[in-house]
């Protein structure tokens, strides 16, 4: 009857991962940490595999580093190295949050609210500064420098 | 907000001139959907016209079968937490001039099943919150069972855990959570921030009986600070900050930086205790 | 309470990561950089600065340790990834299980492939 037919369909599912509506800032930080986390991984286990190559030699060294010299892979390899910057950057942050550091601490609430994530604010754009001067040294690296 | 600062933001809203907002609504009825739709109102804009009363005035005036959950209005209860346009709010708690738009998307709280129109099915929501055994726990029962006192607690030790006592069981913390999104079997911020108000509670000692529940794989480990819970929470309980301390309580004990304390001893009874001489004295009782 | 060890381990792992690939995306992406200032190799990629790190003790240890490091933190966290998704039981005791399988077995041939490397001494022959 009635108590059998609710619509049980209502999660936000993967959508909710990525925001799922209009949401803050540290939200999607955590979406594009797992995002970043899941290419290093990727890149990381073909990384093994590549490197392994050495037990060969100098020539199979070569012929694999021949193999990857294209814009393509080197463009890909930018990416990883983006994905790190994020992730890493983003990963300190985490560290000391997730231990409860430089949260504040436990107050009567009184309103407006200032929630831990607030207090935590400065860490998290202090983050995401040097990350991004972390992507411009590399990106100079990578594509500028010669 | 004085009435200044509400005058000049009426002015910049959108509602400047308009008489009529939209609300657009999630209909479903188990008897004759099979999903839900959404269906737009006209409602009259008053001056402090909140959510819940736009729903009230439909209900009586347009469609009567308008089914949500409501009860004090004034954001006490937990009872009408919905999804309006794209975040979960409290209906009564949320000015529809302030949500700054001509149409008001109201929708159920998602990340649970829904039963009827905007009412969720929070039966697995309670269950999670019993599941943390969210009452003080003592050893010695003889004194819970038949109290002689109180227990003693000082007033830094109440400031430890009152903030998270304040949780109303609204639901709107599992609605932000990205982790409920998908496990099903995850505890909850709400769950969780009601387990760490115990185990930060000093007269407590239910630590061992809350470790399964907590520290499980589904647990506090299943959070990863999105924060979006204490975001959106209506009272300031401020859930994920109780969910890392959780985390950093099990590290400082696991390196050994932090001991399970006894619980706060019951305060000794004062015998023969006599008021300061400029204290007056009680008048005669009325009732014997 | 062994979630909050693996958990516990997580971040340490992470926090030898920030130190190690830290020195290792130094001396790979930033060796132009490196080279202004005066110090670290040029050409990380080329075949003499390869073979010559690989039979550096310092390089083939921490290499192994960043392998180990970095092989259980992208585990756990893509476990955890799992995890999420509201499997059966027995789904969540196979993950578990396979990945500490192919962890292992990834740890192991990186391991063999840099103590080989390093007792091979193929940069003798440059």
């Amino acid at each position: 009857m009635v108590q059998n037919s609710k619509f049980r369909n209502n999660k936000l599912g993967l959508w909710g991962w990525l925001g799922g509506g209009r949401f803050g800032a540290e939200r999607y930080a955590y979406a594009l940490h797992r995002l970043s986390g899941l290419g290093i991984l990727a890149y990381f286990i073909m990384h093994i595999f590549v490197t392994g190559t050495r037990i060969g030699g100098l020539e199979s060294w070569q012929t694999a580093m021949n193999k990857f010299a294209t814009p393509f892979f080197k463009f890909g390899e930018f990416l990883v190295f983006l994905a790190f910057a994020y992730h890493a950057l983003n990963g300190i942050r985490l560290a000391i949050t997730e231990l409860g550091f430089g949260l504040g601490r436990p107050q009567r609430p009184v309103f407006p609210y200032k929630s831990s994530v607030i207090h935590q604010r400065p860490l998290f754009i202090a983050v995401m500064i040097l990350a991004a001067i972390i992507m411009v040294f590399g990106g100079a690296d990578f594509y500028l420098i010669k | 907000m004085s009435d200044a600062a509400t005058l000049a933001n009426e002015k910049k809203s959108e509602h400047k001139g308009l008489e009529k907002v939209t609300f657009e609504i999630l209909r479903y009825n188990p008897e004759t959907n099979r999903e839900p739709v959404l269906k737009a109102y006209e409602v009259p804009l008053k001056k402090g016209l909140t959510v819940l009363d736009g729903l009230l005035w439909l209900k009586e005036n347009v469609d009567g079968t308008l089914s949500w959950r409501s009860s004090c209005r004034m954001g006490v209860c937990g009872s009408c937490g919905m999804f309006i346009n794209g975040k979960p709010r409290l209906a009564c708690n949320n000015q529809v001039v302030h949500l700054e738009s001509a149409k008001i998307q109201i929708k159920p709280l998602p990340n649970f099943s829904i039963v009827r129109d905007l009412v969720p099915d929070l039966e697995g929501f309670f269950d999670k919150h019993r599941s943390v055994k969210p009452y003080l726990i003592r050893r010695e029962l003889e004194e819970l069972n038949h109290p002689t006192n109180e227990y003693f607690q000082s007033q830094s030790e109440l400031i430890d855990y009152i903030q998270f006592a304040y949780c109303i069981k609204c639901g709107l913390c599992l609605s932000a959570c990205p982790t409920v999104a998908t496990d099903v079997n995850y505890t909850g911020p709400q769950a969780l921030a009601q387990a760490w108000r115990y185990l930060s509670d000093s007269r407590d000692e239910g630590a061992k009986d809350r470790e399964n529940e907590v520290y499980a794989s589904h647990g506090v480990f299943r959070c990863h600070f999105a924060g979006e819970c204490s975001e959106v929470c209506p009272k300031g309980v401020d859930p994920a900050f109780a969910i890392q301390l959780l985390k950093q309580d099990t590290f400082l004990k696991k390196l050994g930086m932090r001991r399970d304390r006894p619980g706060k001893a019951v305060a000794p009874k004062v015998e023969n205790w006599t008021p300061k001489k400029e204290i007056p004295k009680a008048p005669e009782r009325t009732v014997k | 309470m062994r979630e909050s060890t693996l958990w516990v381990l997580h971040i340490f792992a992470g926090a030898i990561i920030l130190v190690l690939l830290g020195l290792h995306m130094f001396i790979m992406h930033l060796d132009e950089v490196l080279g202004v200032l005066g110090i670290g190799y040029s050409e990380p990629i080329a075949s003499e600065s390869v073979f010559a790190r690989s039979e550096q003790a310092f390089f083939m240890v921490t290499y192994i340790l960043l392998l180990g490091a970095a092989l259980y933190h992208g585990l756990y966290g893509f476990r955890n990834m799992l995890f999420e998704l509201t499997l059966p039981k027995a789904a969540e005791t196979f993950i578990n299980w396979s990945f500490t399988l192919v962890g292992l077995g990834l740890f192991a041939f990186g391991t063999y492939a840099a103590i080989f490397v390093f007792a091979a001494k193929f940069a003798k022959e440059i």
